[in-house]
């Protein structure tokens, strides 16, 4: 029985919510997209989204390897992104404040990750679907057992970031002030980061490993374009994520190409029209200025 | 009938032979300063010769190599919620989307732990106290206009009235302010520099301010602390900025000349030698 499109929307939605797994999918979807905004949302503040990347990148060899042993790879996955981070946060760097785009370091290492997950795939016989469910996400047969997991990691997060956000802000902003003020600016980058590896792991199970960046990255930047109290962009990064991840999710429901090209095509989208009506509305207002001398 | 003494001020900062060792370099020594609420500090010196370091041990980031410092009673490091503290050459990433107003309330609270609830000043008692705060300080510093624009859009000498405003947030005793006024223009220098004054003498906040050129507020100074490679002398700016002490502490013939409009110009001071890397350690 072949899903089939109608006019009709909420007959759409409904029969998209038929299936246990997919109701399960859209939980977990939720679930990854609040995560992924709160924790993005700080991680676009601090510049950090290539660190982003690099700890759901990192993740695959991890996933593929606990299934080559006979691991959940779900375990695999956030081994390898928890290590990462601490290894990220704890090497010093020898200059600027806390992970800068070192990008030849961190594009051979991305490169080597990939390879490797890749000699743990052909080793446990090629399941190249698999690889290609690790890699650019999937939605389907997401169990109970599994939300249950996201959401008691994503509370765990959530939770943390709470208590540490307004230092965390403050040490974002402004690191030197806050050192002097007393926050703990070192332990909370490495924090950070081990919220931001787990969020990765998060956001890989349903956009693969490749595609975190239309979760983590792009709502953020999005919400950030449109206002700048933080409260507000808070706000509106969550709810973004959670529109682009249901509205994909439905999309894809209905398709046979995989969830994570309508993550984040849908994504982009939403930026792309946003900057635009940004650009066009400070266009205006200039030449309303102009016209007003 | 016995003599009126003195009333015993606690000295806000005070200074004895201290010194200041970086590897195997000595960047300063026998720096003997007392200085008490109210007045307005001037350290200077050339590039590089450790005026950021002396900042660094009155905050407590920095050890002295010998003799002995306490700030506002205690060993530094102790009391700086009561020191605020406008670090060097600080400017925002011109993306960096927060705006001026957050940036203030981080010097108020942003060391404390949690989140700030959004609308928490329509019921709770302290955010409304603390919003107030806020723009009052904000209105201190004359920057109302721009203060709900995104930090990284705004000029220089609009960045740091807003970043003395977020030092002064937590009304505090000490004001540190490392070149505050190095990257702006006269207008703004001068207009700085009577902003700074005009605090230190309404709300009795003591000012340390480091300085490359004394001028824009040698007018304000009660006292100066001048450090050259391996020595420092602290006094009036009479006594200090003069020919004869200079060429003391720098051991080499220094002349300071008076223009006609007032100002001082030192001629013959040599630069500190280069430290390497020093300019990056944050």
């Amino acid at each position: 029985m072949v899903p089939q499109l109608t006019w009709n929307l909420i007959e759409d939605v409904r029969q998209a919510l038929v299936f246990p797994f997919m109701v399960n999918a859209f939980r977990a979807g939720a679930i990854v997209a609040v995560l992924s905004g709160l924790v993005g949302w700080f991680m676009v503040l601090r510049r950090q989204s290539f660190a982003g990347h690099t700890l759901a990148v990192v993740g695959f060899p991890g996933a593929a390897g606990a299934t080559l042993i006979g691991v959940s790879a779900t375990y695999g996955l956030f081994a390898f992104a928890l290590v990462a981070a601490l290894l990220i946060g704890l090497v010093p760097s020898t200059r600027g404040r806390g992970y800068s785009e070192e990008s030849a370091v961190t594009g051979s290492i991305q490169a080597f990750a990939l390879a490797t997950g890749f000699l743990f795939v052909s080793l446990y016989g090629g399941f190249l679907s698999g690889a290609n469910a690790l890699l650019f996400g999937s939605f389907l047969g997401i169990t109970a057992g599994q939300v249950r997991t996201l959401l008691a990691v994503a509370v765990v997060a959530v939770v943390a970031l709470a208590v540490i956000a307004r230092p965390l802000l403050f040490a974002s902003v402004d690191p030197d002030v806050a050192r002097a003020r007393g926050v703990p600016v070192r332990a909370l980058s490495v924090g950070f980061l081990l919220l931001l590896g787990s969020a990765a792991a998060e956001v890989s199970q349903i956009t693969g490993t490749l595609l975190v960046f239309a979760l983590l990255v792009v709502p953020a930047a999005t919400a950030q374009m449109w206002t700048t109290g933080p409260a507000r962009s808070v706000v509106i990064t969550v709810a973004l994520g959670v529109t682009v991840t249901w509205l994909s999710l439905l999309i894809a429901y209905y398709s046979p190409y995989p969830i994570g090209f309508f993550l984040t095509t849908v994504a982009f989208a939403i930026y792309l029209l946003s900057a635009f009506l940004r650009h066009t509305a400070r266009r205006a207002h200039s030449r309303s200025v102009v016209g007003a001398r | 009938m016995p003599a009126v003494s003195r009333p015993q001020i606690d000295a806000v900062i005070e200074l004895r032979a201290a010194a200041v060792r970086l590897g195997e370099r000595t960047l300063w020594s026998g720096l003997d300063l007392t200085v008490s609420a109210g007045e307005f500090v001037a350290v200077l010196g050339p590039n590089g010769v450790g005026k950021s370091t002396l900042v660094k041990a009155l905050l407590g980031l920095q050890s002295l190599s010998a003799g002995s410092i306490s700030v506002l009673g205690g060993a530094p490091g102790t009391a700086n919620e009561k020191i605020g503290y406008l670090p060097q050459r600080r400017s925002f990433d011109p993306d960096l989307r927060i705006r001026g107003v957050d940036v203030v309330r981080l010097g108020l609270d942003g060391n404390r732990w949690g989140i700030p609830l959004p609308a928490a000043h329509r019921y709770n008692r302290r955010a409304r106290a603390a919003a107030a705060r806020v723009e009052e300080v904000i209105d201190l510093v004359d920057a109302q206009a721009y203060a709900g624009r995104p930090v990284g859009q705004l000029s220089g000498g609009e960045q740091q009235r807003l970043l003395i405003a977020q030092a002064l947030a937590s009304r505090p005793r000490l004001l540190l302010l490392d070149e505050p006024l190095d990257s702006l223009d006269l207008p703004n220098q001068s207009a700085i520099a009577a902003l700074i004054a005009r605090i230190c003498a309404r709300d009795e906040v003591t000012v340390v301010m480091v300085a490359h050129d004394v001028n824009p507020i040698l007018g304000y100074l009660n006292r100066v602390v001048y450090i050259a490679a391996g020595g420092a002398a602290a006094g009036t700016p009479g006594q200090v900025i003069t020919s004869d002490t200079l060429s003391r502490l720098y051991g080499t013939q220094v002349e300071v000349l008076t223009t006609s409009d007032g100002r001082l110009v030192v001629v013959g001071q040599p630069e500190a030698p280069a430290l390497h890397g020093s300019r990056h350690i944050s």
